[in-house]
Protein backbone atom coordinates (compact mmCIF):
# COMPACT_ATOMS: atom_id res chain seq x y z
CA UNK A 1 0.00 0.00 0.00
CA UNK A 2 0.91 3.42 -0.90
CA UNK A 3 0.03 6.48 0.25
CA UNK A 4 0.83 10.16 -1.15
CA UNK A 5 0.37 13.49 0.13
CA UNK A 6 1.59 16.63 -1.69
CA UNK A 7 2.22 19.51 0.90
CA UNK A 8 3.15 22.93 -0.34
CA UNK A 9 5.53 24.88 1.90
CA UNK A 10 7.11 28.38 1.56
CA UNK A 11 9.43 27.80 -1.61
CA UNK A 12 9.07 24.00 -1.50
CA UNK A 13 7.01 20.89 -2.38
CA UNK A 14 6.82 18.12 -0.38
CA UNK A 15 6.23 14.55 -1.68
CA UNK A 16 5.22 12.15 1.64
CA UNK A 17 5.65 9.03 0.46
CA UNK A 18 3.56 6.50 3.31
CA UNK A 19 3.99 2.62 3.12
CA UNK A 20 5.60 0.76 0.44
CA UNK A 21 6.49 1.51 -3.08
CA UNK A 22 6.45 -1.14 -5.73
CA UNK A 23 6.28 -2.45 -9.15
CA UNK A 24 2.75 -2.74 -8.74
CA UNK A 25 2.54 1.54 -7.54
CA UNK A 26 5.68 2.82 -8.41
CA UNK A 27 3.24 4.59 -11.42
CA UNK A 28 1.94 6.13 -9.18
CA UNK A 29 4.84 8.01 -7.63
CA UNK A 30 6.22 8.74 -11.11
CA UNK A 31 2.38 10.37 -11.84
CA UNK A 32 3.08 12.82 -7.99
CA UNK A 33 6.15 13.68 -9.12
CA UNK A 34 5.05 14.69 -13.02
CA UNK A 35 2.46 16.99 -11.95
CA UNK A 36 4.63 18.43 -9.11
CA UNK A 37 6.87 19.12 -11.91
CA UNK A 38 4.18 20.45 -13.98
CA UNK A 39 3.57 22.92 -12.04
CA UNK A 40 6.16 24.46 -11.70
CA UNK A 41 8.17 23.44 -8.67
CA UNK A 42 11.80 24.34 -8.21
CA UNK A 43 12.43 22.77 -4.69
CA UNK A 44 11.12 19.44 -4.11
CA UNK A 45 11.72 17.35 -1.46
CA UNK A 46 10.44 13.71 -0.71
CA UNK A 47 9.62 12.98 2.86
CA UNK A 48 10.48 9.28 3.24
CA UNK A 49 10.23 9.67 7.55
CA UNK A 50 7.05 7.12 6.44
CA UNK A 51 8.45 4.65 4.27
CA UNK A 52 8.60 1.35 4.99
CA UNK A 53 9.92 -0.40 1.49
CA UNK A 54 11.41 0.88 -1.68
CA UNK A 55 12.25 -1.61 -4.49
CA UNK A 56 13.96 -0.41 -7.31
CA UNK A 57 11.01 0.47 -9.48
CA UNK A 58 10.28 2.98 -6.94
CA UNK A 59 14.26 4.06 -6.80
CA UNK A 60 14.43 3.62 -10.87
CA UNK A 61 11.48 6.83 -10.84
CA UNK A 62 13.96 8.62 -8.88
CA UNK A 63 16.74 7.75 -11.35
CA UNK A 64 14.94 8.61 -14.26
CA UNK A 65 14.24 12.68 -12.91
CA UNK A 66 17.70 12.90 -12.06
CA UNK A 67 18.86 14.59 -15.44
CA UNK A 68 15.95 16.87 -15.78
CA UNK A 69 16.63 18.38 -12.13
CA UNK A 70 20.19 19.00 -13.20
CA UNK A 71 19.08 20.58 -16.91
CA UNK A 72 16.32 22.82 -14.97
CA UNK A 73 18.00 23.76 -11.78
CA UNK A 74 15.71 22.02 -9.81
CA UNK A 75 16.83 21.42 -5.84
CA UNK A 76 15.53 17.86 -5.25
CA UNK A 77 16.24 15.91 -1.79
CA UNK A 78 15.10 12.81 0.46
CA UNK A 79 15.35 12.91 3.75
CA UNK A 80 13.66 10.85 6.75
CA UNK A 81 14.43 7.48 5.36
CA UNK A 82 14.58 4.44 8.18
CA UNK A 83 17.71 2.38 7.98
CA UNK A 84 17.08 -0.09 5.43
CA UNK A 85 15.33 2.01 3.03
CA UNK A 86 18.68 4.65 2.86
CA UNK A 87 20.81 1.30 3.00
CA UNK A 88 18.83 0.15 -0.23
CA UNK A 89 19.89 3.90 -1.52
CA UNK A 90 23.56 3.34 -0.70
CA UNK A 91 23.59 -0.50 -2.23
CA UNK A 92 23.27 1.24 -5.64
CA UNK A 93 25.59 4.21 -5.07
CA UNK A 94 22.17 6.18 -5.35
CA UNK A 95 23.63 8.41 -2.10
CA UNK A 96 25.93 9.45 -4.01
CA UNK A 97 23.62 11.10 -6.72
CA UNK A 98 20.98 11.97 -5.06
CA UNK A 99 21.22 14.54 -2.11
CA UNK A 100 19.75 12.75 1.14
CA UNK A 101 19.04 14.01 4.53
CA UNK A 102 18.49 12.67 7.82
CA UNK A 103 15.24 15.44 8.53
CA UNK A 104 13.35 18.00 7.09
CA UNK A 105 14.93 20.89 8.60
CA UNK A 106 17.91 19.45 7.44
CA UNK A 107 17.05 18.92 4.55
CA UNK A 108 15.48 22.79 3.90
CA UNK A 109 18.28 24.25 4.78
CA UNK A 110 21.29 22.45 2.70
CA UNK A 111 20.10 21.02 -0.19
CA UNK A 112 21.84 22.65 -3.30
CA UNK A 113 21.03 23.16 -6.51
CA UNK A 114 22.72 19.89 -8.72
CA UNK B 1 12.42 -26.96 7.36
CA UNK B 2 10.93 -25.31 4.57
CA UNK B 3 8.16 -22.65 3.74
CA UNK B 4 6.69 -22.44 0.27
CA UNK B 5 4.42 -19.82 -1.61
CA UNK B 6 2.54 -20.18 -4.93
CA UNK B 7 2.52 -16.52 -6.29
CA UNK B 8 0.19 -15.50 -9.04
CA UNK B 9 1.75 -13.24 -11.57
CA UNK B 10 0.63 -9.95 -10.97
CA UNK B 11 2.34 -6.85 -9.73
CA UNK B 12 0.09 -7.20 -6.73
CA UNK B 13 0.75 -10.22 -5.07
CA UNK B 14 4.44 -8.23 -4.17
CA UNK B 15 3.06 -7.40 -0.97
CA UNK B 16 1.60 -11.09 -0.13
CA UNK B 17 5.17 -12.30 -1.32
CA UNK B 18 6.95 -9.32 1.07
CA UNK B 19 4.47 -10.95 4.54
CA UNK B 20 5.60 -13.92 3.10
CA UNK B 21 9.34 -13.59 3.38
CA UNK B 22 9.26 -11.01 6.57
CA UNK B 23 7.29 -13.95 7.92
CA UNK B 24 9.39 -17.09 6.88
CA UNK B 25 13.10 -15.16 7.28
CA UNK B 26 12.02 -14.89 11.19
CA UNK B 27 13.50 -18.60 11.55
CA UNK B 28 17.32 -18.41 10.28
CA UNK B 29 18.86 -15.82 12.64
CA UNK B 30 18.93 -12.65 9.99
CA UNK B 31 19.20 -9.49 11.40
CA UNK B 32 16.05 -6.49 10.66
CA UNK B 33 18.42 -5.27 7.66
CA UNK B 34 19.29 -8.70 6.17
CA UNK B 35 15.76 -9.64 6.08
CA UNK B 36 14.96 -6.26 4.58
CA UNK B 37 17.05 -6.77 1.75
CA UNK B 38 16.60 -10.65 0.88
CA UNK B 39 13.03 -9.76 1.12
CA UNK B 40 13.82 -7.06 -1.80
CA UNK B 41 16.33 -9.35 -3.47
CA UNK B 42 13.98 -12.03 -3.97
CA UNK B 43 10.80 -9.08 -4.69
CA UNK B 44 12.97 -8.16 -7.60
CA UNK B 45 13.25 -11.50 -8.89
CA UNK B 46 9.69 -12.01 -8.51
CA UNK B 47 8.70 -8.47 -10.30
CA UNK B 48 10.73 -9.26 -13.16
CA UNK B 49 9.76 -12.63 -14.14
CA UNK B 50 5.73 -11.36 -13.65
CA UNK B 51 6.13 -8.36 -15.38
CA UNK B 52 8.90 -9.81 -18.48
CA UNK B 53 8.12 -13.22 -18.73
CA UNK B 54 4.72 -13.98 -17.91
CA UNK B 55 3.44 -10.54 -18.97
CA UNK B 56 1.47 -9.95 -15.41
CA UNK B 57 -0.85 -12.93 -16.70
CA UNK B 58 -2.79 -13.67 -13.08
CA UNK B 59 -3.80 -17.15 -14.06
CA UNK B 60 0.23 -18.38 -14.37
CA UNK B 61 2.31 -19.10 -10.77
CA UNK B 62 5.57 -18.45 -9.81
CA UNK B 63 6.33 -21.25 -6.91
CA UNK B 64 8.34 -20.10 -4.39
CA UNK B 65 10.55 -22.01 -1.66
CA UNK B 66 12.52 -21.26 0.94
CA UNK B 67 14.69 -23.94 2.53
CA UNK B 68 17.86 -24.17 4.79
CA UNK B 69 20.98 -25.64 3.54
CA UNK B 70 22.96 -26.24 6.72
CA UNK B 71 25.02 -23.02 6.68
CA UNK B 72 22.90 -21.03 4.32
CA UNK B 73 19.41 -19.76 3.34
CA UNK B 74 17.97 -20.82 -0.43
CA UNK B 75 15.19 -19.18 -1.84
CA UNK B 76 13.93 -21.21 -4.96
CA UNK B 77 12.29 -19.49 -7.37
CA UNK B 78 10.30 -21.80 -10.05
CA UNK B 79 8.51 -20.90 -13.17
CA UNK B 80 7.54 -21.84 -16.61
CA UNK B 81 7.89 -19.95 -19.36
CA UNK B 82 10.58 -17.61 -21.38
CA UNK B 83 13.77 -18.25 -19.20
CA UNK B 84 15.29 -15.36 -17.70
CA UNK B 85 18.75 -15.97 -16.67
CA UNK B 86 19.83 -13.34 -14.68
CA UNK B 87 23.67 -15.08 -14.27
CA UNK B 88 24.09 -14.00 -17.94
CA UNK B 89 22.27 -10.32 -17.70
CA UNK B 90 24.48 -7.13 -17.96
CA UNK B 91 24.29 -4.82 -15.24
CA UNK B 92 23.46 -1.61 -16.37
CA UNK B 93 25.90 1.25 -15.43
CA UNK B 94 24.25 4.00 -13.59
CA UNK B 95 24.82 7.04 -15.21
CA UNK B 96 23.58 5.07 -18.40
CA UNK B 97 20.42 4.40 -16.75
CA UNK B 98 20.17 8.01 -15.84
CA UNK B 99 20.94 9.27 -18.96
CA UNK B 100 18.35 6.80 -20.87
CA UNK B 101 15.73 7.96 -18.27
CA UNK B 102 14.92 3.88 -18.13
CA UNK B 103 12.89 3.39 -15.23
CA UNK B 104 14.17 -0.40 -15.13
CA UNK B 105 17.17 -2.22 -15.45
CA UNK B 106 18.80 -1.86 -11.82
CA UNK B 107 16.77 -5.11 -9.87
CA UNK B 108 19.17 -7.50 -10.89
CA UNK B 109 22.15 -5.43 -9.71
CA UNK B 110 20.30 -4.94 -6.55
CA UNK B 111 19.81 -9.34 -6.91
CA UNK B 112 23.70 -9.03 -6.95
CA UNK B 113 24.99 -7.12 -4.57
CA UNK B 114 22.75 -8.70 -1.98
CA UNK B 115 22.67 -12.29 -2.11
CA UNK B 116 25.96 -14.23 -1.96
CA UNK B 117 25.44 -16.42 -4.77
CA UNK B 118 22.70 -16.84 -7.20
CA UNK B 119 22.28 -20.09 -9.24
CA UNK B 120 20.04 -20.88 -12.23
CA UNK B 121 18.86 -23.69 -14.49
CA UNK B 122 16.34 -24.27 -16.99
CA UNK B 123 15.10 -27.88 -17.09
CA UNK B 124 12.48 -28.80 -20.09
CA UNK B 125 10.85 -25.64 -19.40
CA UNK B 126 11.02 -25.40 -15.68
CA UNK B 127 13.07 -22.73 -14.86
CA UNK B 128 14.71 -22.01 -11.35
CA UNK B 129 16.63 -19.15 -9.95
CA UNK B 130 18.21 -19.86 -6.35
CA UNK B 131 19.04 -17.24 -3.95
CA UNK B 132 21.55 -18.09 -1.43
CA UNK B 133 22.72 -15.95 1.46
CA UNK B 134 25.34 -17.45 4.32
CA UNK B 135 23.26 -17.38 7.58
CA UNK B 136 24.94 -14.68 10.08
CA UNK B 137 28.31 -16.15 11.85
CA UNK B 138 27.77 -14.63 15.19
CA UNK B 139 24.19 -17.10 15.50
CA UNK B 140 25.94 -19.87 14.28
CA UNK B 141 26.83 -22.27 17.41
Amino acid sequence: MLQLEKIKEENRDILRLIGEVDASNSVLLDQSMQEILQQGATFLLIDGSQLGYISSAGLGVFMSYLDDFSDRGIRFAIFGLNEQVSEVFKILGLDRLIQIFPDKSTATTLAHEP
Amino acid sequence: MSHKLNLSCCTSALVELRSFLQLSLKDYGFSEMDRHQITLAVEEVCANLIIHSHACNPKEIIYLEVKDLEKKLAIEITDKGDAFNLLEYEVPDLNQVIEEKRKGGIGIFLVKKIMDEIEFESINGENTCRLIKKFPTTNMP
